[in-house]
């Protein structure tokens, strides 16, 4: 792997530690009688309210749907993320430090993964919040889900839903995004040195 | 005497103040009160559109009058935003009703339902508003109640002992170290059965500094000066060079006891006592103040958001003539009401009722005077000083019935003409009469927001008016009172609005809305909810009997009490509904009202516990509700109590969460 490679993929590790710092996903609501609006942020372990009763408030909204109360306490995943997230900070300097392209394709492949699994398994707690009603709530609406969407904004009664990647969330983008930008360069690289003389030499040499 | 002065003065003797208004084409005065009152500026009305969603650029908090409350209007709209309970009983909030609120309307008579307020007066820090508190004063059953400009409720309620007739009250000094409570009415002090022949020897006028606490606002009686039996009618403190001097006007210098209106309007002049405060605080501090054994309520909210009663014992009472330097009287024409102290503290106006002339006194002068001991002559030891030598210059022919002044920041006064119905402008500085402009009818107080203090707003002047008459669509005999909104950010003051009050809107503080806008409480946190019967979650609501007392824990959140099914009550029992608003969320009170209910409804806000008080009657089952339109199942959040016979009661028992 070339220098820079290495430089990027340990980039890519460290960039991910703001996810322990800011939160990761932004829920926003708005509706008539919510000017200012109310919201959650989803970090790697907690899930907070944009504003210090916003949690509260919005399970206490969901309760005349039959929306189960969002118990951050009860969620599986706020335990493990943290260390998930961990470990691809450490499997990319690793990569950086060992600089051999078999473990960088290696790490690569299971980042997609953790990441694929992540957004399925965000996608899928939405869909379970949104779906899995009380059958005696108030307000029941045959065929209606009340689902957030994954990225985007969209209409759920009164309320606008959007939902989009926080500064950790984007961060998390940016660093998927680093290591498949070195696993191209270091494709095309390992393409230059097969065929030395239709190139000219590269000015640095590989690692 | 002008015989226009004269021609008024006789219609007051003869036909009282409130048709004066009427004769003022009979005095022939040529002034714009005789226009139609139609007239507005060209632009007024996008002056004071402020657009839907819009916010207004001032709060002003203007008395009740004798609603007893204290609403809170938006400046320059005139909308009107809050009715804030302080001295009357309001059922529409529970106030007074509820047993957290029930103390604050005690007082050494009792439990008192209602009374007149009249001045509010923001707190300052370096004679600004700094928007912490409100204070005003309750005219009838003497007391001063401090609101809390962050929730806008009444905090504490102290009631003022050896007074009668709090209106010179309460006016605060430049860092709120005092706001003062002047006796109107002269009394025999202490109290005691006289004749009232004896008036003059028997009957004092006591003026009180309440302390209040920096960093609480909590309020305490430091100490009282014992003065003549005038009437004590208005004061302002002093601020810049007069810091440390409070200026209170006085009539009745003739000490009458009986019509007064006649008996009161004898003196070419009566007197501004200046109180020398700080010299009151070394004298107190030397052992001079008699300890003087008094009872009096002290109300104020505690931790618990629960009002109670301390019973208050004593104050330290100062006479005159055990503190030298403490008192002095500036002459003053003629039965002075209001005394306005210009923004540099250098100037003391009064507005002389009967007087043909509005006297503006230099503090530069009066601390001269004293200085040289050049005095007229002493009352009762009180050094009276001479008129001529404190003046700085007379505002000559400035009108009919000179009441009030307020100052805005370009060195211009105006003062408010009961009789002539009118707004003055004047300078400071010369006495020059520069504008006037008609209201309608017949202004007492005037405010321009910081218009009192070291910093005046000068964009809009805000005069209150006693009668309405045609001003509006007529709603029978009683027509609700009047404030017009005029711009004086020109040299031409300009007619923008006008709007009925609540209640008699006597007298205005305003502030502008950036000060305490974003302060603003939204909700209570429920976490630090102290009411010892609070509910924090629907598992500690329960229902407890003693004897005949049932305490019912109930909680509120949308759309359902918890429980909302009461079995096991009996006629006769005293139920307590103590109700915790389990809501979080901005805006999003709670209401509670049971049928036959003999006190009010109560009015939750989101993390606060009400109790109302129920005695059932009959038997059968009633309902209760929330009376506030609080979700889209508002008209679900019900529940039903069974009242059996007295001895025949089943086990008590009600509905818990799942």
């Amino acid at each position: 792997m070339s220098k820079l490679s290495r430089v990027l993929v340990a980039m890519a590790g460290l960039v991910l530690a703001l996810l322990y710092v800011t939160p990761m996903w932004r829920i926003d609501l708005g509706a008539p009688q919510y000017p200012e609006g109310m919201g959650m942020r989803i970090w790697v372990n907690q899930i907070q309210g944009a504003k210090p009763n916003d949690l509260q408030n919005i399970n206490g909204l969901n309760h005349y749907i039959g929306m189960a109360p969002i118990h951050p306490d009860e969620i599986a995943e706020l335990r493990f993320m943290p260390w998930i997230v961990a470990g691809l900070i450490g499997g990319a300097l690793l990569v950086a430090g060992l600089g051999r392209r078999p473990v960088l394709y290696g790490f690569t492949a299971l980042y997609c993964v953790v990441a694929a699994a992540g957004l399925y398994d965000f996608w899928r707690w939405e869909y379970d919040y949104g779906h899995d009603l009380d059958p005696t709530a108030a307000i029941r609406i045959p065929g209606a889900s009340y689902q957030p969407p994954l990225l985007g904004a969209k209409k759920i009664m009164n309320f606008t839903a959007a939902s989009w990647p926080h500064i950790g969330g984007i961060a998390a983008f940016v660093s998927l995004g680093l290591v498949l930008l070195v696993v191209v360069l270091e494709w095309r690289g390992r393409a230059a040195r097969r065929a030395p003389l239709a190139s000219p030499a590269p000015r640095v040499s590989p690692a | 005497m002008s015989s226009r002065i004269r021609s008024s003065a006789l219609l007051l003797l003869v036909a009282g103040a409130v048709v004066t208004a009427v004769s003022m084409a009979s005095c022939g005065r040529t002034t714009a009160t005789a226009a139609s009152g139609t007239t507005t500026a060209g632009d007024a009305a996008s002056k004071v559109y402020i657009a839907p969603g819009q916010l207004d650029e001032f709060y002003a908090f203007v008395s009740g009058g004798f609603s007893g409350n204290m609403p809170v209007y938006a400046l320059p709209s005139g909308r009107l935003l809050r009715d804030i309970p302080v001295f009357s009983q309001y059922p529409e909030k529970g106030w007074g009703y509820s047993e957290q609120t029930k103390a604050m309307l005690n007082t050494s008579w009792g439990f008192i339902p209602w009374d007149d307020a009249h001045h509010p007066e923001l707190s300052q820090t370096g004679g600004v508003p700094d928007g912490r508190w409100v204070f005003v004063n309750a005219n009838n059953t003497p007391r001063v109640a401090r609101i809390d400009l962050k929730t806008m409720d009444t905090d504490e309620i102290i009631e003022i002992p050896n007074s009668a007739g709090n209106h010179s009250s309460p006016f605060v000094t430049e860092n709120s170290e005092y706001a003062v409570a002047g006796t109107r009415f002269s009394v025999p002090i202490p109290q005691q059965d006289v004749s009232i022949n004896d008036y003059k020897s028997k009957f004092g006028g006591m003026l009180s500094f309440i302390a209040i606490d920096k960093a609480t606002g909590r309020m305490h009686i430091a100490f009282q000066v014992h003065m003549p039996g005038f009437d004590y009618d208005l004061a302002h403190a002093g601020k810049g060079p007069s810091h440390g001097w409070a200026f209170f006007t006085s009539y009745n210098s003739e000490e009458a006891s009986t019509l007064l209106e006649r008996n009161a309007s004898q003196n070419d002049k009566d007197f501004i006592a200046a109180i020398n405060w700080k010299r009151a605080e070394q004298c107190v501090a030397e052992g001079k103040a008699k300890d003087t054994p008094s009872r009096y309520a002290h109300n104020a909210f505690g931790e618990d958001h629960v009002a109670k009663t301390v019973w208050e014992t004593s104050t330290k009472v100062l006479e005159p003539t055990d503190c030298a330097g403490l008192v002095y009287f500036l002459p003053t024409p003629k039965s002075p009401h209001g005394v306005d102290v210009n923004p540099s503290g250098e100037f003391i106006s009064a507005g002389g009722k009967l007087a043909s002339v509005i006297p503006v006194h230099s503090f530069a002068k009066m601390t001269k005077a004293i200085e040289g001991k050049a005095f007229e002559t002493t009352i009762k030891g009180i050094p009276v000083l001479k008129y001529e030598d404190i003046l700085s210059c007379e505002v000559k022919e400035p009108g009919l019935g000179p009441l009030h002044t307020e100052f805005d920041d370009k060195g211009n006064a105006y003062t408010s003409m009961f009789i002539s119905s009118e707004v003055v402008k004047w300078r400071v500085s010369d006495c020059q009469v520069l504008d006037r402009i008609a209201t309608y009818y017949s202004l007492g107080h005037i405010m321009i927001p910081g218009g009192d203090s070291r910093k005046p707003w000068g964009k809009y002047l805000l005069a209150m008016n006693k009668i309405t008459k045609d001003r509006y669509l007529p709603t029978g005999p009683e027509l609700n009172q009047a404030a017009q909104i005029i711009d004086i950010s020109g040299d031409k003051m300009k007619m923008l609005l006008d709007f009925p009050t609540i209640g008699e809107p006597h007298y205005a503080q305003g502030i502008l809305a950036s000060v305490i806008k974003d302060q603003q409480v939204k909700t209570y946190a429920l976490a630090d909810n102290k009411d010892p019967n609070a509910a924090h979650s629907e598992k500690e609501a329960a229902i407890v009997r003693k004897g005949n007392r049932v305490d019912v824990r109930m909680t509120a959140i949308r759309s359902h009490f918890m429980p909302d099914n009461i079995e096991g009550i009996q006629v006769g029992d005293s139920v307590y509904f103590h109700i915790t608003n389990l809501e979080q969320d901005w805006d999003v009170p709670h209401g509670f009202a049971v049928m036959g209910g003999q006190g009010s409804e109560l009015l939750v806000m989101p993390g606060q516990t009400r109790t109302i008080t129920w005695v059932p009657q009959r038997v059968g089952v009633y309902p209760f509700y929330c009376t506030d339109f609080c979700s889209a199942l508002h008209q679900e959040m019900q529940g039903y109590v069974r009242v059996s016979p007295k001895g025949g009661a089943p086990a008590m028992a009600y509905n818990t969460p799942k």
